[in-house]
C-alpha cells in the first residue's frame, strides 16, 4: 500500500487516550480499537466487546461508544505528543477490544506510525489466524500479549474462547524474532491467583525464546459502573481485587520458578 | 571524578522536635515592634526619613525581646512565640485594630492576640494617622485609579498595605566579609563625598543610615552570643552546653565579620534572611541560590574534616525549620489572597553559573532533602531545569514532588534566561537568575522588581465590554459601543482592549503611586546595604538605587476570557445562534442560575443613578430591594429555557487547555491584551512595566467579586488560576493540557508564569513513574513552557481532610506558587484546589 492508501485506512475505535504510562515504554498514547472475540467476565472495558457502535450512560447521560475513523485522523492525535516519546522513549499502543479483529486497520495504523517515526506496541491475546498476526509484525515494535490461562477449560468458562490457538501463536510470535514480546497476566481472584496458576504461566512464558519480562496486572473494578451503563449485569461484583501483599507473593513465585523479570502492574 | 556526592542522608530527632514545637499552638500576634517604632519615630520627627528609618531599626533591635528556642542550632526569632508575627503599623494599621476581634476566628490564617499586645499595639497606632506609606500612596493616586480599584478591576494592595520585599540581596557578601567590612565599604563611600556634591546631603545621610543599620545588626547577634553564654552556664545537660556555646561563638564572630565554618555561614545566612523581615513587612524575602552560595563554606568544612554530611544536613534542616518560623498577619482580605501563612521566601537549587556550566552540587541535593525532612511550606523549594540538568537531580526532585508537598516549583531555564536578557540583562547575569517569591525570576543582588505589584482581573474589562463601561450604575470605563451593534467580532476585540488599555493606565497609576510613597516614606537603609548599584548611587533600593527596576503586576484569568472570546467569535459571528443582545441578558441574569449580590448591586446601581437623574434622593435598602424585585420578574420561563440552551452551546465548544490549536491561538492573543500594553509604561525608579501571568491565590476572592463571562462560568465562581486551563476544563489529559499553555507567549511574561498540575499519587509510582514524570516536564519545557509546579494528592485525601481535618494538620498543597496547609486555607479555596483536573489514571 502507498502511504496515501495507508493514510486513508479505516477502522473503528471507541477512545484514544493521550499519556498513558502503563503501557509500554515510556508515554504513549492508547488507541483503543472495538470489537473482541473474548467475552472476559472482569473485562474492565465491556464497550469494548461488540464491534457493533453502541449507547452507553455515562454519569445519567447516553454517549455514544464507537467512531469510524482513518488511519489519518487517529495520527494526527498521536503526532500531538510526539515530543512526549522523544523524551521518554514512547510511542503508539493499540488496545481493544482485540486490534486483530481488525487487521487491515492495525496493520496500516501500525506501518504508518512506524513510518513516522513513531515507536509502536499492541496489547492483545493473540486471537487470530498467525498469518494476520505474521503480516503485522514488522511493524510492532512491542507486542503486550495477554496470557490469562494455561488450562483451556478454565479460559473456556471464564473468556468464552479456548485458549490453545493463543498459545501456539505466542511461540510463533517469540520463534519470529520479529518483535519484543513481553507476557501480561490479568490476575483475577477465583481465575487465575493462585501460585500454581500463575507458575503455569510463567513456566510457559519462560520457555518462550526472548521472552524475559511478565507484568502481573492486578484485578480492579474501575469498569463496573460501565456495565450498568450498557444494561448489562456485572458477574465479578462480590470480587475483591487482589491485597498487595498477595500480588508480592506472586511476584516471588514466578522469580523461583522462572528467569523472568516481574513486574506488577503495566 | 563525581560531580556531586547525592547520597540520601537520615533526618535527626532534633528536627522532628523543632517541628512539633513550632506547630505546638495557634500563632500569635505581638506588640513589641509596633511599640519600639513608634517610640523611636517619635523622638526623630525632624530628621531625615533615611536617619529615622535606620534609627527605628537599631532601636528595636536593642530592645526587642530575644529567645533561643529549645534545641536551635541556629538562633534568631522574630517573636518570642512560635511563628508568631510583629506589626508594621508605617506601612498601614487601622484595618488590624478594626479586625482585633475577628482576627483569631477568621478563616484563612487566623492569629491569637492577646489583650495586652491589643492594647499596646492600639496605642501605639495612635501616633500613626497620616503618617503611613498607604495614606501617602492614596493621595498620589488619580481619582479614576481609586476608582477602579473600588470597583474590583484591579488590586493593589499588596504594597499599598505593607513592605514591598520581593527581593534577594547578596548574602554572599556577607557571608564573605560581614558587616563590618559592608560598614568599610559605606565609610570608604562617605569619604567619597564632597561638601560641594549637589546629593551631598541624601548621599552622606543614606551612608550613615547603613553604617547605623548594619552596626544594630553586629550589636543584635552579640545580644544572642550572651543569651547564649547565660543559658549555657545554667544549663545542666553538657551536650546542650557545648551547643549553646556554639551558638555562643557563632554570634559574637558572624554576621559581624566574615564565615569561617558552614556552622558559622548557617548562622550568618539566618540573621540576614530573619532582619529583613524586622526592617521591613515585605515579604518573598527570597534566599535564592542558597546550593551556591554556601557551597564553599561546605566544601571547605567537608574537606578539611570540620563536619560530616550528616551533621551539615542537620543544620540546613535547622534553617528549612527558622523559615517557617517567620510570620505574617495580613488583612483578611489580603489573606485569602495569600492564603496559607506564606511569605514565600522563594530558594532555588541547580541551574547554570555564569559561563553556561551546571553548577548542581551536594547542597542542591541536601536541600531537597531537608524538604522530605522538614516538610513544612517553607522554603518555597525551587529547582532550575535546563538541558544540561542532572537527571538524577530531577529524580529526586520528582521524588520529593510525590509525596504531595507541592515542591519543588520547576523553572524552566530555557525561556528565563532569554527572557530576562530581553529586558536587557546580560547573557551572564541571566544565567545567574533566581526566582523571587511565587514565579518571578531576576538577576539576585542588583534587582528591585516590584514582583507582585497588583492583580489585574482581566475578566473584569471583559464585563465592561458588555455595559459599555459602565458599573453599578457607574461609568468607569471607557464607552465603547453597544454590543447589540457589533457587526463583527474583531469589534468585539477592539473594543475589549480598549477597556483593557484604559485599566492598564490606571494600574500603572495606582502602581506609580505607592511606588513613590515608598521613595517617600520608607527607605530602608539596611536592606539597600546588600543590594547593588545603592552604596555607588548613594540612594535606596526605593528611590532607584538598584541596578535593574522593574514593576510586574500579575494578571488573570486568561483562560476565561480566551474561552469567552471562542464562544462569542463561534456562537454569535461564525455560527449565529445568538445574538449579542441574548448574550448580554443571559450574562446580566447570570444565565438564571441564580441570583446574585454582584447582579443586585448592578442593578440597584442603575436604578439609584437614574432616580438621581430624575432628581429623586434614593435609599439604599429600598433602591436594593427594588433591584431584587425587577431581576425575579424579568426572568421568564422562556428566558431561563433561553439561558439554558445558550450554556449547553457554551458547554460544547472547545475550551482551552485540550490541544486544539485555535482556541489556544485565542488563548495567546488574550495574555496579549494584557502584556504587550504593559510594556510601554515606566516606573520613578527609571525601571520598565512587566506583565507576569499568575495570581497567588487572589483568583478565588476575586473571582468572587466577578459576574457571569461568557465561557459559562457563573458569577462569583473562582477564574483560572494562573495560565491553567479553567478547572475541569481540559478533558485530555496533562500532555494536552501542557501543549495548551505551552502555545502561551511565556516569554513577554517576563515577571513569570504560573502552571498547575495535579497528580493522582499513581501517576508518579515507582521508579518508572518517576522516570515518566520527569520525562513530562521535560517535554513541557522544550516545548517553552517557563513553570509547572504539581499538587499530588487524592482527590478523596483531600475530601476527607476537609471532613477530618484534625487528622491532616500537616497536609501540605501547592496552592499557587508557593505551598502551604491544607486545613488552614478557607473552604473555597480547597474546593477550588479540589476542582482542578486531576491527572490521574
Amino acid at each position: 500500500m502507498n502511504r496515501e492508501e495507508l493514510l486513508q485506512t479505516k477502522g473503528r475505535i471507541f477512545d484514544i487516550q493521550r499519556y498513558s504510562i502503563h503501557d509500554g515504554e515510556g508515554i504513549r498514547t492508547i488507541v483503543f480499537l472495538k470489537g473482541c472475540v473474548l467475552r472476559c467476565r472482569w473485562c474492565c472495558n465491556p464497550e469494548s466487546q461488540e464491534y457493533a457502535v453502541q449507547t452507553m450512560m455515562v454519569a445519567g447521560k447516553p454517549k455514544v461508544i464507537g467512531k469510524d475513523v482513518t488511519v489519518e485522523e487517529v495520527l494526527e492525535i498521536v503526532e500531538k505528543d510526539r515530543a512526549y516519546y522523544r523524551r521518554s522513549g514512547g510511542g503508539i499502543t493499540l488496545s481493544g477490544g482485540e486490534s486483530l479483529c481488525q487487521p487491515q486497520f492495525t496493520r496500516a495504523l501500525l506501518q504508518a506510525a512506524k513510518e513516522s517515526g513513531i515507536s509502536t506496541a499492541m496489547e492483545s491475546m493473540g486471537a487470530a489466524p498467525y498469518e494476520v498476526i505474521d503480516s503485522i509484525l514488522p511493524y510492532l515494535d512491542t507486542y503486550l500479549m495477554d496470557i490469562k490461562h494455561i488450562s483451556p477449560k478454565k479460559h473456556k468458562e471464564f473468556t468464552g474462547m479456548s485458549n490453545e490457538l493463543m498459545l501456539e501463536n505466542a511461540r510463533k510470535i517469540a520463534a519470529s524474532g520479529k518483535t519484543r514480546l513481553v507476557i501480561r497476566v490479568p490476575v483475577v481472584p477465583t481465575f487465575n491467583d493462585t501460585p500454581e496458576e500463575i507458575a503455569a504461566i510463567a513456566q510457559f512464558a519462560d520457555k518462550l525464546p526472548g521472552v524475559n519480562k511478565i507484568h502481573l496486572l492486578p484485578y480492579h473494578r474501575l469498569g463496573q459502573d460501565k456495565y450498568e451503563g450498557l444494561g448489562r449485569e456485572y458477574l465479578m461484583k462480590d470480587i475483591l481485587p487482589p491485597e498487595n501483599e498477595h500480588m508480592e507473593m506472586l511476584k516471588k513465585v514466578v522469580e523461583n520458578v522462572s528467569r523472568l523479570t516481574c513486574q506488577i502492574g503495566g | 571524578m563525581r560531580k556531586y556526592n547525592s547520597s540520601r542522608v537520615p533526618k535527626t530527632e532534633r528536627i522532628t522536635r523543632l517541628v512539633e514545637n513550632l506547630y505546638a499552638k495557634m500563632p500569635e500576634i505581638e506588640s513589641a515592634r509596633a511599640v519600639l517604632v513608634t517610640e523611636s519615630y517619635q523622638q526623630t520627627e525632624n530628621l531625615p526619613m533615611i536617619t529615622r528609618r535606620a534609627l527605628a531599626f537599631e532601636h528595636i533591635l536593642k530592645n526587642i525581646p530575644i529567645i533561643i528556642r529549645d534545641e536551635e542550632l541556629i538562633v534568631g526569632s522574630s517573636t518570642l512565640a512560635p511563628r508568631g508575627c510583629q506589626t508594621f503599623p508605617e506601612f498601614s494599621y487601622e484595618w488590624l485594630e478594626q479586625e482585633f476581634e475577628t482576627v483569631d476566628s477568621r478563616e484563612a490564617d487566623p492569629f491569637y492576640i492577646s489583650d495586652r499586645a491589643k492594647k499596646e499595639i492600639k496605642e501605639a497606632n495612635s501616633y500613626w494617622k497620616g503618617k503611613t506609606t498607604s495614606e501617602l500612596a492614596t493621595s498620589y493616586m488619580a481619582p479614576e485609579a481609586l476608582k477602579a480599584i473600588a470597583h474590583n478591576i484591579f488590586t493593589t494592595g499588596n504594597y499599598f498595605y505593607n513592605g514591598v520585599g520581593h527581593v534577594t540581596v547578596q548574602y554572599e557578601k556577607v557571608l564573605a566579609v560581614g558587616y563590618e567590612g559592608i560598614i568599610a565599604e559605606a565609610k570608604a563611600e562617605l569619604a567619597k563625598c564632597d561638601f560641594g556634591d549637589a546629593d551631598y546631603a541624601t548621599r552622606s545621610r543614606f551612608l550613615e543610615a547603613v553604617i547605623i543599620s548594619c552596626q544594630a545588626v553586629i550589636d543584635y547577634a552579640a545580644r544572642y552570643a550572651k543569651l547564649a553564654v547565660g543559658m549555657a552556664q545554667n544549663c545542666q545537660d553538657a551536650k546542650r552546653k557545648e551547643e549553646l556555646l556554639a551558638i555562643a561563638s557563632n554570634c559574637s564572630h558572624v554576621p559581624a565579620k566574615g564565615a569561617r565554618t558552614f556552622h558559622e555561614a548557617c548562622q550568618s545566612f539566618w540573621f540576614v534572611q530573619q532582619l529583613l523581615q524586622m526592617e521591613s513587612s515585605g515579604h518573598s524575602i527570597s534566599p535564592g541560590r542558597f546550593d551556591q552560595y554556601m557551597y564553599p563554606y561546605y566544601k571547605k568544612d567537608l574537606e578539611e574534616g570540620r563536619i560530616t554530611r550528616e551533621q551539615a544536613q542537620e543544620l540546613i534542616d535547622c534553617i528549612w525549620v527558622k523559615l517557617n518560623d517567620l510570620n505574617k498577619c495580613r488583612d483578611a482580605e489580603s489573606a485569602k489572597g495569600f492564603a496559607g501563612y506564606s511569605l514565600f521566601q522563594n530558594l532555588i537549587v541547580g541551574g547554570q553559573d555564569e559561563n553556561g556550566r551546571d553548577v548542581t552540587n551536594d547542597l542542591s541535593f541536601m536541600c531537597i532533602e531537608a524538604s522530605f525532612h522538614v516538610f513544612l511550606p517553607m522554603p518555597s523549594l525551587s529547582i532550575r531545569v535546563w538541558n544540561g540538568s542532572p537527571r538524577d537531580l530531577l529524580i529526586r526532585a520528582a521524588e520529593l514532588t510525590r509525596t504531595g508537598i507541592g515542591l519543588p516549583a520547576y523553572y524552566n531555564d530555557e525561556v528565563i534566561i532569554p527572557s530576562l536578557m530581553s529586558r536587557g540583562v546580560s547573557l551572564e547575569e541571566a544565567r545567574n537568575y533566581n526566582i523571587i517569591g511565587c514565579v518571578e525570576p531576576q538577576v539576585p543582588g542588583k534587582t528591585w522588581g516590584w514582583h507582585d505589584a497588583a492583580f489585574f482581573n482581566m475578566c473584569r474589562p471583559l464585563e465592561l465590554v458588555f455595559t459599555g463601561g459602565m458599573d453599578c450604575g457607574e461609568q468607569i470605563g471607557p464607552k465603547t459601543p453597544a454590543v447589540e451593534n457589533m457587526q463583527t467580532f474583531q469589534e468585539f476585540c477592539d473594543a475589549y482592549q480598549t477597556q483593557m488599555n484604559y485599566f492598564i493606565s490606571l494600574l500603572v497609576n495606582a502602581d506609580n503611586a505607592i511606588d513613590q510613597a515608598h521613595a517617600e516614606r520608607m527607605p530602608l537603609p539596611y536592606l539597600a546595604s546588600m543590594v547593588d548599584d545603592c552604596m555607588a548611587r548613594g540612594k535606596t533600593c526605593e528611590q532607584g538605587g538598584c541596578v535593574y527596576n522593574f514593576t510586574g503586576p500579575q494578571g488573570f484569568g486568561i483562560a476565561n476570557v480566551a474561552d469567552s472570546l471562542f464562544a462569542i467569535k463561534k456562537l454569535v459571528f461564525e455560527e449565529k445562534k445568538v445574538t449579542m443582545a441574548e448574550f448580554k441578558k443571559a450574562l446580566m441574569f447570570n444565565y438564571g442560575q441564580s441570583v446574585s449580590p454582584l447582579i443586585v448591586s448592578q442593578v440597584a446601581g442603575t436604578v439609584a443613578r437614574r432616580m438621581i437623574e430624575k432628581g429623586m434622593q434614593p435609599d439604599t435598602a429600598a433602591v436594593a430591594k427594588m433591584a431584587q424585585e425587577i431581576i425575579k420578574t424579568s426572568v421568564t420561563a422562556e428566558d431561563k429555557r433561553k439561558f439554558d440552551q445558550l450554556l449547553a452551546m457554551i458547554e460544547d465548544i472547545t475550551k482551552f487547555g485540550n490541544d486544539e490549536e485555535e482556541i489556544d491561538m485565542m488563548a495567546r492573543e488574550a495574555a496579549y491584551t494584557y502584556t504587550k500594553p504593559l510594556l510601554q509604561y515606566k516606573n520613578p525608579r527609571g525601571g520598565v512595566f512587566q506583565a507576569g501571568l499568575y495570581p497567588v491565590s487572589a483568583n478565588v476572592p476575586l473571582g468572587a467579586q466577578t459576574g457571569a463571562t461568557p465561557d459559562g462560568r457563573l458569577a462569583g465562581v473562582p477564574v483560572a488560576d494562573g495560565v491553567s486551563p479553567s478547572a475541569g476544563k481540559d478533558m485530555n489529559g496533562p500532555t494536552a493540557a501542557a501543549n495548551s499553555v505551552s502555545r502561551l507567549d511565556h516569554g513577554i511574561a517576563s515577571n513569570g508564569t504560573l502552571y498547575n498540575q495535579k497528580f493522582h499519587p499513581s501517576a508518579l509510582s515507582g521508579q518508572e513513574g518517576l522516570e515518566k514524570f520527569v520525562d513530562l516536564i521535560r517535554t513541557y519545557f522544550d516545548k517553552k513552557g517557563s513553570h509547572v509546579q504539581f499538587n499530588v494528592v487524592s482527590r478523596e485525601t483531600l475530601l476527607d481532610a476537609q471532613k477530618h481535618p484534625e487528622n491532616y494538620k500537616h497536609l501540605v498543597v501547592r496552592v499557587a506558587g508557593y505551598s502551604a496547609l491544607f486545613t488552614t486555607l478557607s473552604r473555597s479555596l480547597q474546593d477550588d484546589i479540589i476542582r482542578r483536573t486531576e491527572q490521574g489514571f
